[in-house]
């Protein structure tokens, strides 16, 4: 594999790694037989060649479509072609991301348009191997955004740990300068890696020369500023759609996926599969082929969807299309598009006791309720999925999810619970069991999410990183 | 004749203020320091501490404005206005007067932070009040120091009861446990106890 | 015939909130504390006779965690 910007190429044989992260070079789709020819728009075959250099994208792409000088109508058209798209942010939160560019647009003094590749989901690798292999799409779109809301300048935010090997993206917009392709200087800056500092309000309040947690806003409307200047943060998948949009035009881009939720997004599969790694599905396709596309080891009992701040899918809902529409008719949603399979064999209430656990520890440490209130649960919930909790603790837990539930400045005490939640639901015969006393022997099995969690929550933490 | 006799009613207006602004600046650094730790009783739920707290200050400034005005009209000592604030500029008594009047500065930024604060930033007036715990020892030094007064056995004995109960306030608040003081990452109090 | 109108709501900052509870005391209508000392404010409007304790609490309030918005409502 020739240019991969980290390590040597996929690694077909190993079931999904005890870690519970995803190697983020492993773009491994198109050796395995798929379901159906879902076109690849985004990383094409660039997993074959390695990263695809600027001439390599230009070849296959065209030259990047940005405005002529006085072309005063272009940042119109562009805005309402991303919004005839129906293009939604493919960050984790979804919001339609032609809102975003008009509320951007009127904002003066011009935004900063922050490219958010911070990916602080140890099971998602997707916005990594986009910018291993296809960074110049990412750059590409941050280009035509940033000219579409007249902003002041670019960032790119990558996990601080990750910098040393995003040399790949600096070779990209080292060739983009030799070339003069690009109208405005992208930034690449290194914010520290936890899960929580991806969060917009978090990414900016870094960016502004603070910690990277996140800030308390009245409410969502009211724009993420640093010292008055808005900031705009768009996640780099989002931006990548946004590049071929521009160029092929808004059927083009309709023609995959549903009406609702059209175009096709980057999936991250791993847990009990031979060949995990990120895919690039047509939104809409059934998870059960999504899944079989990565080559289940066995019986899959559930899928983990979303993120660790997800929802658990049983088997019998595989079937379910992944789009946001279908995901949310189950009380589901397609998050950071994460997928992890979960085997009969394992226990899934250990599985989620360890996310809990890593949550936990995971969040700012700011608000009250998750501070105090997560950390119960999990431990509410190992001692469950154990075997030694006490009469109480099923009550205990859903009384402290209330509790919790929507109470912190972010959504992060929200998605424990809905996770939490969700496998109270799913595995409600082995909650059962497990309250009785009797755990089940899917405790042995290896790890299937296992994330390394951080070192503690001082102050520097937050600004420098571990 | 009533120069004199209005010299000495000045003088026992400045000592008698003088004790008395002693005794409710450490009755209101002793509440603020309940305050922080969260302290609540039966008739006083913890609103009413904090209350009470900012009251006991406003009439301890109160007493001090009159120990000040009281100090500097007297025709006796020759202390001018400007040593009132300017620690050390009065040739009279220079040390432990200067210390009144570093006690007074203090003082002054806390008052006047908490009056602004409203307007100015949570940080940056939790920086000024601190600024109270180094006033007040200042203060106890400066009445030491100045007067005649500490060598009564009953003003000593005010003295040592008001350091008594400040020191007796700061530990309760420091011992683990006692009071309570949930800071980000920092639970100090005991776990939770789950009630139904 | 629905008329709209703004209606007072109280609302926590938990990033700035420590837990002090005088909310709650003044305003026990409103505001009860968890099991953790922290605020849980009900989701209604403040009615007219608790607007001045809920103004008192807001400025009370050690950390200014506390606010006062003035949010659309709908009444009949």
């Amino acid at each position: 594999m020739i240019g991969l910007a980290a390590g040597g190429p996929p690694r077909p044989g190993a079931p999904g790694g005890p870690s519970g992260s995803v190697p983020a070079t492993t773009a491994v789709v198109d050796d395995a037989p798929r379901t159906d020819a879902a076109p690849t728009r985004l990383l094409r075959a660039w997993y074959r060649t390695g990263r695809a250099d600027l001439a390599a994208h230009e070849s296959v792409h065209g030259t990047l479509p940005l405005p002529g000088r006085h072309d005063h109508g272009w940042p119109g058209r562009l805005v309402e072609l991303v919004h005839s798209s129906g293009l939604a942010g493919r960050g984790g939160a979804g919001f339609p991301s032609a809102r975003k560019l008009d509320a951007a647009r009127v904002a003066r003094p011009g935004p900063i348009l922050a490219v958010n590749a911070m990916e602080g989901e140890p099971a998602s690798a997707k916005d990594q191997v986009l910018l291993a292999h296809a960074p110049h799409l990412v750059l590409d779109g941050a280009q035509l955004v940033a000219a579409a809301v007249g902003a002041s300048g670019i960032v790119l935010c990558m996990a601080h740990e990750r910098l040393p090997g995003s040399l790949g993206v600096q070779a990209a917009l080292d060739e983009r300068r030799a070339a003069h392709v690009d109208a405005r200087a992208v930034e690449i800056v290194g914010p520290p890696g936890r899960y929580i500092s991806g969060e917009e309000s978090a990414l900016v309040s870094w960016l502004g020369g603070g910690f990277a947690r996140p800030t308390f806003r009245a409410s969502k409307a009211t724009p993420l500023t640093i010292r008055r200047r808005p900031v705009l943060v768009h996640n780099a998948e989002t931006l990548a759609h946004v590049a071929l949009i521009a160029r092929h035009g808004v059927p083009w881009f309709r023609a995959v996926g549903p009406p609702d939720s059209p175009g096709t997004c980057l999936v991250t599969v791993s847990g009990t599969v031979r060949l995990p790694g990120v895919q690039e599905i047509a939104l809409g396709t059934p998870i059960a082929s999504v899944i079989g596309d990565a080559d289940p080891v066995a019986e899959v009992q559930a899928v983990l969807v979303g993120g660790y701040g997800g929802t658990w899918v049983p088997a019998g809902l595989l079937p379910t299309p992944f789009a946001p529409a279908s995901l949310r008719a189950i009380g589901a949603d397609t998050g950071a598009g994460v997928l992890v399979a979960l085997p009969r064999a394992a226990c899934g209430l250990v599985e989620t006791a360890r996310l809990a656990t890593y949550l936990a520890a995971e969040g700012a440490g700011q608000c009250g309720p998750c501070l105090h209130g997560l950390p119960a649960i999990a431990a509410d919930l190992t001692s469950l999925a154990h075997g030694y909790g006490d009469g109480d603790v099923l009550a205990r837990l859903q009384h402290r999810m209330g509790a919790v539930d929507g109470r912190g400045a972010c959504r992060h005490p929200d998605g424990a619970v809905r996770l939490v939640r969700s496998a109270l639901r799913v595995f409600a015969d082995d909650v059962t069991r497990h309250a009785a006393g009797h755990p089940c022997p899917g405790r042995a099995h290896s790890p299937v999410l296992a994330p390394a969690g951080h070192a503690g929550r001082e102050e520097h933490r937050w600004r420098y990183g571990p | 004749m009533s120069a004199v006799a209005s010299s000495q009613t000045l003088w026992y207006l400045t000592r008698a203020t003088g004790i008395m602004a002693l005794v409710l600046l450490s009755a209101t650094v002793v509440l603020g320091v309940l305050t922080s730790g969260r302290v609540s009783t039966v008739r006083l739920p913890r609103f009413a501490w904090q209350d009470l707290h900012r009251r006991i200050s406003l009439l301890a400034i109160a007493f001090l404005g009159v120990h000040i005005v009281s100090t500097v009209t007297d025709p006796y000592a020759p202390i001018g206005w400007l040593s009132a604030v300017v620690p050390f500029a009065s040739p009279y008594r220079r040390f432990w007067l200067g210390l009144g009047a570093v006690a007074f500065d203090l003082l002054l930024a806390v008052a006047v932070s908490s009056l602004l604060r409203r307007h100015i930033a949570t940080r940056l007036w939790r920086g000024v009040h601190w600024l109270a715990y180094a006033s007040w020892p200042v203060a106890v030094a400066h009445g030491l120091g100045t007067g005649t007064d500490p060598r009564l056995t009953w003003v000593a004995g005010l003295v040592a009861a008001c350091v008594a109960a400040v020191l007796g306030a700061v530990t309760w608040r420091l011992v683990p446990g006692w009071g309570r003081s949930p800071r980000r990452g920092r639970w100090t109090s005991p776990p939770p106890v789950w009630q139904r | 015939m629905a008329i709209r109108t703004l209606t007072l709501r109280l609302r926590v900052d938990p990033i700035a909130c420590d837990a002090f509870g005088y909310c709650a005391e003044l305003l026990p209508e409103l505001i009860a504390l968890d099991e953790w000392g922290y605020p849980v404010v009900a989701d209604l409007e403040v009615p007219p006779h608790l607007v001045d304790l809920a103004r008192r609490a807001v400025r009370d309030c050690p950390r200014r965690a506390l606010h006062l918005e003035k949010v659309p409502g709908r009444t009949r």
